[in-house]
């Protein structure tokens, strides 16, 4: 069934629509967990700390953190390297252009691709910014997320990445969440003004609570 | 009507084709398009020059085999066939741009003729139903409800044009594909086959190298059978179904 899944261009897009929406899923938390940054160093630090003792005592320390990151990459891969595969085929499907050109489809269909590869170039980036340290300036410290936070958002560039990333993700979800639902077979003429209402609404609340944390830095309310 | 023409011109398969600019006049806004390509050919004819070959049959716009893509759109700017397209839908002065199909499982023949048998062997691939020949059967020995009957009529009037293939970004014949099969599967003739058809159509049309689908609804908007972008979900759901049928097998 497997082999029969990922050698089938449909079956391709079930694996990007199921990827798509875990991490959709994880971006949602994410979202809402970024929002506690309003309420002061302590309460965002104490949330980054409970975030590492999720799920104990059963779960030893950041145990729970690690399933989650392990899930997210599978599925970051397995999105990517499917978008990678599928992409090569439609090229290759339509080797010569039309003379005369329109403008085709909605403008977050056509950003899907470039979309996806700045996607991907931000969540390097993001980690390697605010989990690992490694490209932060101004002192990265282990455990104080909240200052980690505000330094990046202080740097012009570390604002301009974020928020071109962002306009890209609601993009990337507007069309994403409706195509993953007509992939998975779960739309239909009924269901398909609620599904596009929701791909908006989703797309529309993440861009806003996520760009809410730069935005709070820059009007000096998060500081 | 005056008008000017870009035509692709290509010898063969082979061959590489370039736009030819013809000027064409006397153009009757009643003329269909295939029509205006006949004035066009007939000149080309006395003038000792090689016509332009384009697919036609039935024209009456449900045989499928008209493919032009005019002006950017597959059967040009009204919903119907090339053939039920009529001048009247342009101005005189107009410059028309006619190209064919574009997709590399409908590799061009010569000019605006496509080689479109890769839809006959995703048919092949399971687009039918076994039934024992001999007399039609009683009309009334299979029930099928309203709302499937009206289902599976819906997507049989798709007459396998390609301007879905041709519309698509990524060159996919999905809506195709999924219209044969939602045809079939939803009723009750079509039932003892419904999951092989569905696996082995969409295998089929992966091999011949058609491109996957990423919902962009150009096929929807172009197919001058009006088959809803919703097929494709069908199918999935079907394609779905049957891959976890057929593993517990």
């Amino acid at each position: 069934m497997a082999r029969t899944v990922w050698d089938s261009t449909v079956g391709k897009k079930t694996v990007m629509a199921v990827s798509g929406l875990v991490m959709l899923l994880y971006l949602v938390a994410h979202m809402i967990g970024n929002l506690k940054i309003y309420f002061g160093a302590e309460e965002f630090n104490r949330y980054a700390h409970w975030l590492r003792t999720l799920g104990e005592p059963i779960m030893h320390y950041e145990w729970t953190l690690w399933l989650v990151r392990v899930v997210l990459v599978v599925a970051v891969v397995a999105h990517a390297v499917s978008a990678y595969q599928l992409s090569r085929r439609d090229i290759k499907a339509r080797p010569s252009k039309y003379v005369h050109k329109k403008a085709r489809a909605s403008y977050a269909t056509r950003t899907m691709r470039w979309g996806g590869i700045i996607l991907g170039l931000f969540i390097v980036w993001h980690i390697l910014d605010l989990t690992t340290g490694t490209v932060h300036t101004g002192g990265f410290e282990a455990g104080k997320p909240y200052q980690n936070v505000v330094d990046t958002f202080s740097t012009w560039y570390g604002n301009v990445i974020y928020l071109v990333a962002m306009l890209a993700l609601g993009l990337h979800i507007r069309h994403g969440f409706w195509s993953a639902a007509q992939t998975l077979g779960a739309g239909s003429r009924t269901r398909d003004r609620a599904l596009k209402t929701v791909a908006n609404v989703l797309a529309l609340l993440l861009t806003a609570g996520f760009i809410a944390v730069p935005v709070g830095v820059m009007t000096g309310v998060v500081s | 009507m005056k008008l000017t023409l870009r035509v692709w011109r290509q010898k063969n398969a082979g061959a590489d084709g370039a736009m030819s600019t013809y000027e064409v006049d006397g153009i009757s806004p009643d003329m269909s398009f295939l029509e205006m390509l006949d004035t066009l050919n007939e000149e080309l004819i006395l003038k000792g020059e090689d016509p332009v070959a384009f697919d036609h049959d039935c024209r009456e716009g449900i045989c499928g085999a008209c493919s032009l893509v005019i002006n950017g759109d597959a059967h040009g700017p009204e919903r119907t066939t090339t053939c039920q397209l009529h001048m009247r839908s342009f101005s005189d002065g107009d410059t028309i741009d006619i190209e064919p199909w574009r997709a590399s499982a409908f590799p061009v023949v010569k000019d605006l003729v496509v080689d479109r048998s890769s839809f006959d062997r995703i048919i092949q691939a399971g687009g039918y139903v076994s039934v024992p020949t001999g007399a039609a059967p009683e009309a009334h020995a299979t029930p099928v409800p309203k709302p499937d009957a009206d289902f599976a009529f819906e997507h049989a009037e798709c007459i396998g044009c390609g301007a879905c293939v041709a519309a698509c970004p990524n060159g996919a014949a999905m809506l195709f594909t999924s219209a044969k099969i939602n045809h079939l599967n939803v009723l009750p003739q079509g039932a003892p086959e419904r999951e092989t058809r569905v696996l082995d159509m969409v295998a089929q049309m992966d091999e011949e190298g058609f491109g996957g689908c990423t919902l962009a609804g150009e096929c929807a908007t172009a197919c001058p059978k009006g088959i809803p972008l919703m097929s494709i979900t069908s199918m999935n759901k079907e394609w779905l179904r049957a891959t976890r049928k057929v593993a517990k097998r």
